[in-house]
């Protein structure tokens, strides 16, 4: 099984000398839930944002699809960003369009603008895009506004446009932070589902460790920028979480 | 209901009737409205022409010494203008916004006073000056005048508005300490709206500083007469030497005026 | 003993420093100011036979000129409105740092709407005159002229105010930039534009009553008419119209503000 995504010494400083991520490598595999987890600060949101380029690393190779994107610019990383898809922590959708207008919004990576301006999307992506929210479970929301929508019902229509990219590979940045312990188990359950149905492998970015252990194949744990542990759920001890969080100090002053 | 059948039927934009018909309505006017003033491309094709020919006359800008010194003199009067207006706009418009507050005042004193704001209001600048220059003849007092009361119609308004906004429970709590009227005004009311009413005024001291530039065309004294006098003599290089000395001011005092806004907040 | 100051020592030496500029500004202005004695005392005379020339108002002059001259009034401001519209949105993206990242350009755009705000829309009335030719045509450039400013400035603030999220999302989703302003930035900025696109119709149509008194045509025109004859009772009517325009107008922006946005 070949690594849908392989990250090489990857390295981000904000402030020179003051990496936030120290030469992390990582590869993800074909399908499954990656959870990322660690204390606030010590880099698991850049890793994220790194990957799909919405935060450009220092130094550092990111494989994707047989290219790297930390070399790409232009046209040729938004080709590239279309085959990844992201959730929110504060869903970012846009508010004063529909619903279904926000799922249709996960396409204009393929479609051309006058189609997304005259509202004439592909009749296959329409019908995608309702089949997509009847799974999510918001079959009757689609012509309503985004903003009339709950916290959790949002998210869902995030999860939902991320995977009407058709995507390989899902990253999500701390998707459950804004919402309620039953919401937020809900959403990693929808997330881990529909990616597992669609083979789509996951990366999530996540505080909470339950939820982690509890929907993630594979746990991957960082300290102060980072890589300190690399296993399943069930491997992960005590002695692992304090070397996650416990310890001296969370960043490097 | 099984999905599926229906799915066919759901459309995905439901046709918004009423913004189309806004948009089509708003379509034809702009051509209605063409017609009528006789907005015709052919007009604007030969008027462009006219324009090229309009700017070429207008540069370079006349630097010459006796030019400039008659810039100077018509855009510091202005400026005096527009110093004068605001200053004595902001005094009367404290007691007249006071008794326009609603929540201060009974109804017939706050009704007058807003329907003499709302008169000051109604006017253009230009209109207001041309009366004071009938009653009191051609040069800067006509403008002044015109623009105090463009500042009270402006300033009172807004400061009337900002005092129904406040919270009355502070009022009332200075009123409970058995405070007269005149001490309920600074300690209850003052505190909580000067910082809003300092942004409108300095708000409108940029507002008539741009007007200050105009009043002139119809006698009101400043740079517009100097202008005016200009265009009329067919000295566009003049003219240009005026317009970029206005925008240049005027730059400036937004700038200025931005920073007064946030120092004062 | 610890004291506790509203501001710094560098804010309060600011604030008094404006007080102490604003006060000598004044007195410098009053005492450089040319005020003509004579015509001060005569004011109160001469305001009063303004008023007695004033009445009766000269109804007849609706029909000889001002009906017609108002739908000319209304119309330069409402085509001159929506002209400002249409070219102040590429300005304002050229003037928004978050929309075009260079320095260059924003300064370029920055320049355009300063320079469009400064110039009153009586002087761009003016200019138009002298290259259009007198009529509306001149007026309702003026106006479209002066409002670019106006609309570009406010559009270019809404839309470096406006929140990232969305925005980030649509970049993450690989959207081209023309679809990231079409489905991001518009449908946010949209309640934005119309309340300064009502509010500078609003305006519009004040300053167009006035432009015809240098030939720009509207109501101005009827106005300066009457004034070079010095027919006070035309005059009347002329301000008894604008006035009611106005209060209209407001009475129709209150309408469409309370039930759109």
């Amino acid at each position: 099984m070949s690594a849908a995504l392989a990250i090489r010494n990857l390295r981000k400083e904000y402030r020179a000398g003051v990496p936030v991520l120290r030469d992390v490598s990582l590869e993800v595999g074909g399908t499954g839930m990656t959870a990322i987890i660690g204390p606030s600060g010590t880099g698991k949101s850049t890793l994220i944002r790194c990957i799909n380029r919405l935060v450009d690393p220092t130094a550092g190779e990111i494989l994707f699809g047989g290219q790297d994107l930390a070399r790409l610019k232009g046209r040729a990383l938004r080709k590239a960003r279309r085959r990844i898809g992201m959730v929110f922590q504060e869903y970012n959708l846009v508010e004063r369009l529909s619903v279904i207008e926000n799922l249709l919004c996960g396409r204009l990576g393929y479609v051309p603008v006058w189609r997304a301006w005259l509202r004439r999307f592909p009749p296959q992506d329409v019908a995608r895009a309702f089949d997509l929210l009847d799974a999510v479970g918001l079959g009757d929301f689609a012509t309503r506004r985004a903003d009339a929508l709950s916290g959790g019902q949002r998210q869902r229509v995030g999860i939902a446009r991320a995977i009407m990219q058709d995507p390989e590979l899902v990253l999500a940045d701390e998707p459950t932070s804004s919402l309620d312990p039953k919401t937020s188990v809900e959403i990693m359950e929808l997330l881990a589902r529909l990616a597992r149905e669609r083979g789509i492998p996951v990366v999530v970015n996540i505080h909470n460790v339950e939820l982690a252990k509890r929907f993630a194949e594979r746990i991957v744990g960082m300290s102060l920028g980072a890589i300190v542990f690399d296993g399943a759920p069930s491997e992960l001890r005590e002695s692992d979480l304090l070397a996650i969080y416990g310890g001296e100090g969370w960043i490097d002053a | 209901m099984d999905r599926r059948v229906s799915a066919a039927a759901r459309t995905p934009f439901p046709a918004n009737w009423t913004a189309r018909v806004l948009w089509t309505a708003l379509a034809l006017y702009v051509l209605y409205a063409c017609g009528i003033l006789d907005v015709s491309w052919d007009r604007f094709v030969r008027g462009l022409d006219n324009g090229g020919r309009f700017l070429r006359r207008m540069f370079p800008p006349d630097l010459s010494a006796q030019k400039l010194d008659l810039l100077r003199v018509g855009m510091l009067e202005s400026m005096q203008i527009a110093v004068l207006s605001t200053a004595a706009g902001i005094v009367l418009s404290l007691p007249l916004g006071l008794l326009a507050a609603r929540n201060l005042m009974p109804g017939w004193v706050s009704w007058t006073a807003r329907g003499a704001i709302a008169l000051c209001r109604s006017f253009h600048p230009v209109i207001t000056a041309i009366l004071f220059v009938k009653a009191v003849g051609f040069g800067a007092l006509a403008g002044v005048l015109a623009l105090i009361v463009a500042s009270m119609g402006f300033i009172s308004k807004l400061f009337a508005e900002a005092i129904e906004e406040m919270s009355l429970r502070q009022v009332e709590a200075v009123r409970a300490t058995g405070a007269g009227f005149f001490n309920v005004l600074v300690m209850g009311v003052f505190p909580q709206v000067i910082a809003r009413f300092i942004g409108f005024c300095v708000y409108q001291l940029d507002s008539n500083l741009r007007n200050s530039t105009m009043v002139g065309i119809v006698g009101g004294g400043g740079i517009g007469a100097t202008l005016f006098t200009a265009y009329q003599r067919f000295d566009y290089d003049f003219v240009l030497t005026i317009l970029l000395a206005i925008i240049a001011v005027i730059m400036v005092a937004e700038v200025v005026s931005a920073q007064l806004r946030k120092a004062f907040q | 003993m610890r004291r506790w100051r509203r501001f710094t020592p560098a804010q309060r030496i600011g604030r008094a420093l404006t007080y102490v500029l604003a006060a000598v500004a004044v007195v410098w202005s009053l005492r450089t100011i040319e005020v003509i004695p004579e015509f001060l005392y005569d004011a109160p005379e001469q305001t009063a036979d303004l008023f007695r020339r004033m009445w009766p108002i000269d109804w007849a002059f609706w029909g000889a000129m001002v009906a017609e001259a108002l739908v000319e009034t209304f119309h330069t401001a409402t085509l001159g409105t929506i002209i400002a519209l249409v070219l102040s949105v590429p300005v304002a993206l050229l003037a928004a740092r978050n929309v075009t990242p260079s320095a260059t350009l924003n300064l370029l755009a920055k320049f355009i709407l300063v320079s469009s705000r400064s110039v009153n829309s009586l002087i761009w009335a003016l200019l138009f005159v002298a290259i259009f030719g007198p009529g509306a045509l001149a007026g309702t450039l003026a106006i479209a002229f002066r409002s670019i400013g106006f609309v570009g400035k406010l559009l270019a603030e809404a839309l470096e105010e406006m929140p990232r999220g969305p925005l980030e999302a649509l970049v993450a989703a690989g959207a081209p930039r023309p679809s990231i302003l079409l489905k991001g930035y518009w449908p946010q900025v949209e309640p934005s534009f119309w309340s300064v696109a009502l509010f500078r119709w609003d305006i519009n149509i004040r300053e167009s009553a006035v432009l015809g008194l240098v030939g720009a045509g509207g109501i101005g025109v009827a106005l300066d008419t009457a004034l070079n004859n010095l027919y006070w009772d035309q005059v009347g009517l002329c301000l008894l119209v604008i006035f009611a325009v106005v209060v209209a107008t407001e009475i129709a922006t209150s309408a469409i503000r309370s039930r759109i946005i």
